[in-house]
């Protein structure tokens, strides 16, 4: 298979406080990869890293065989409890349209048919399509949720990034979420931020531990609430369990 | 209460005045969306309120030391410029608080242009006429400048609406679509202070506040979308305006109050409607 992404020794700081320290991951293609660790442990910064949106002080970071600058467009990205101001007035399909912007024309005359049939294609994706017109401040958490997941899919993206999707929302919500990542993870590589075990444990395929540094958890049936607290609740670097490999090349 | 119209019939500056209430209306309405839904009404007033300093500098460089090629205009210009670019740079970069670096920008701006117009002999009645202008006092070189400025909008607004939008919906998912979002920031902060320039020579500063959140902030309770506000807010604007025109011509009262006090009643009124609907609607 070949390698989608390919981080080596790479290193980032905000001024002088290190969130992440000489990383080393090697992801293949197709993979669902699993992301765990304490807050403030570095996951997000890592996903900011993938974009390019955060540059690492040294070290290399290669998306899709390129800068991750360069790859942006074909990386989809949905934010952790992003903020909307409660009144904007914006309905169900023009959230999903704006992942078009700066990748495709999404011209509201140009390319009108093409760029109507990716949005419906992306919300039909999530289970929405129904409601493309509802004003997307009526909807529930668990449905701007996957509004979001839509926009992100919008680009039929080759790697998809997911910071905590599942955070925020009821149990029903929560299910429905996973079930649409259920049916993406045969579409695309899949990485997931999350804090829930039953939410790790559903996809076990790959499992990283963040904590300022990036290591492979073993192989495991089951990631349990245990096992969940004691990734999650060791705040010091280099107290995780030992990584299956030393370059984390999966 | 129809003295008004029957002015217009008859009087030059009284049509004047209904023309720049619509021209401005579609101003007031585009920009007014966006500084409403990017939440920057409070550096639109800081702009605002910074350009009586250019305006008093101007003035005060004109009368006192004879620098007959200073208007008060460019004076305004200039403040607004470097208001939004203060504004604007100690947001994208600075570690100050925002809303303490709009504070400080809104007062010294102010402050000094309060200085400058009673240094200024002759000039410190002027005061009231650049918070709260007069309307009916509009000429045909204002309207033409309101119009320009019209254009000017129109064509950025229809090369970037879609950027725009993401901008003030999203940031952190605009910069995942290479929208330089710094860059989009800065052009609003300029357009809002060109807006508030343009406007406030003619209407006076307050009222350029009023007409930029008041209509905007209501057509957003009701729009669907942020063309649609934009759309809703020029017709609330022009409705405001020219209501505030029909009322206040009989008995003799400033227009510039009396419009801010219309958009301001309507604006209270819908709130406190919005916020019994959803009491009741929890209750039942």
């Amino acid at each position: 298979m070949t390698a989608i992404i390919d981080i080596r020794d790479a290193s980032v700081y905000y001024g002088t406080t290190p969130a992440l320290l000489d990383v080393n991951m090697t992801i293949d293609s197709g993979r669902f990869v699993t992301i765990v660790g304490p807050n403030g442990g570095g996951k997000t910064t890592l996903f900011k890293m993938l974009l390019g949106l955060v540059r690492p002080a040294r070290g290399s970071v290669r998306v899709l065989g390129r800068a991750p600058g360069d790859a942006r467009l074909s990386v989809g990205y949905v934010a952790q409890s992003p903020q909307f101001d409660p009144l904007f007035p914006v309905r169900v399909y023009d959230v999903a349209r704006m992942g078009l912007i700066g990748a495709d024309n999404p011209g509201r005359f140009r390319n009108r048919k093409s760029t109507r049939e990716k949005v419906l294609a992306a919300l039909d994706a999530v289970g929405l399509a129904d409601i493309e017109n509802h004003w997307f401040n009526s909807l529930s958490g668990g449905q701007r949720q996957r509004v979001l997941i839509a926009r992100a899919l919008v680009t039929a993206p080759a790697i998809l990034l997911l910071d905590e999707p599942t955070s925020n929302v009821d149990i029903t919500a929560e299910d429905k979420i996973l079930d649409v990542l259920q049916q993406l993870r045969n579409h695309m590589t899949i990485l997931l931020i999350t804090h829930y075990p039953k939410v790790a444990s559903r996809f076990l395929d790959l499992v990283f531990c963040v904590n300022r540094t990036v290591h492979l958890h073993p192989p495991t049936e089951n990631i349990d609430d245990a096992l969940m607290r004691h990734i999650t609740g060791l705040s010091m670097p280099g107290t995780f369990p030992k990584p299956a490999t030393d370059s984390c090349h999966v | 209460m129809f003295e008004f119209w029957n002015a217009v019939a008859e009087q030059p500056l009284a049509r004047n005045a209904v023309l720049a209430s619509l021209l401005l209306s579609m101003t007031c309405g585009v920009v007014g969306s966006y500084v409403v839904v990017r939440r920057i009404t409070y550096i639109a007033a800081g702009v605002a309120h910074c350009v009586l300093g250019g305006m008093g500098a101007a003035r005060y460089l004109q009368t006192v030391h004879g620098w007959s090629f200073v208007h008060p205009i460019h004076g305004a210009l200039v403040a607004a410029l470097l208001a939004a670019a203060v504004i604007g740079w100690m947001s994208l970069t600075s570690r100050e608080r925002e809303d303490s670096a709009i504070s400080a920008v809104w007062s010294v701006g102010m402050a000094s242009g309060v200085l400058f117009i009673y240094a200024t002999p002759g000039y410190s009645q002027d005061l009231m006429g650049y918070l709260f202008g007069d309307i009916l006092l509009v000429t045909r070189q204002h309207l033409y400048l309101i119009a320009g400025l019209n254009v000017l909008l129109l064509v950025v607004v229809a090369r970037w609406y879609d950027a725009f939008q993401l901008v003030c919906f999203d940031e952190e998912f605009a910069r995942t679509r290479n929208v330089n979002v710094s860059g989009f920031y800065i052009l609003l902060l300029a357009l809002t202070a060109l807006t508030v320039v343009a406007l406030s020579v003619i209407v006076g500063i307050v009222l350029v506040i009023a007409l930029l959140t008041l209509p905007a902030a209501l057509a957003g309770r009701f729009a669907g979308s942020l063309a649609q506000m934009m759309v809703l807010a020029t017709i609330l604007c022009a409705l405001f305006c020219l209501a505030g025109l029909t009322f206040s011509y009989g008995p003799d009262l400033p227009a510039g109050p009396a419009i801010i006090v219309i958009g301001g009643g309507c604006y209270f009124v819908v709130a406190a409607a919005g916020y019994l609907r959803r009491h009741f609607q929890r209750t039942q």
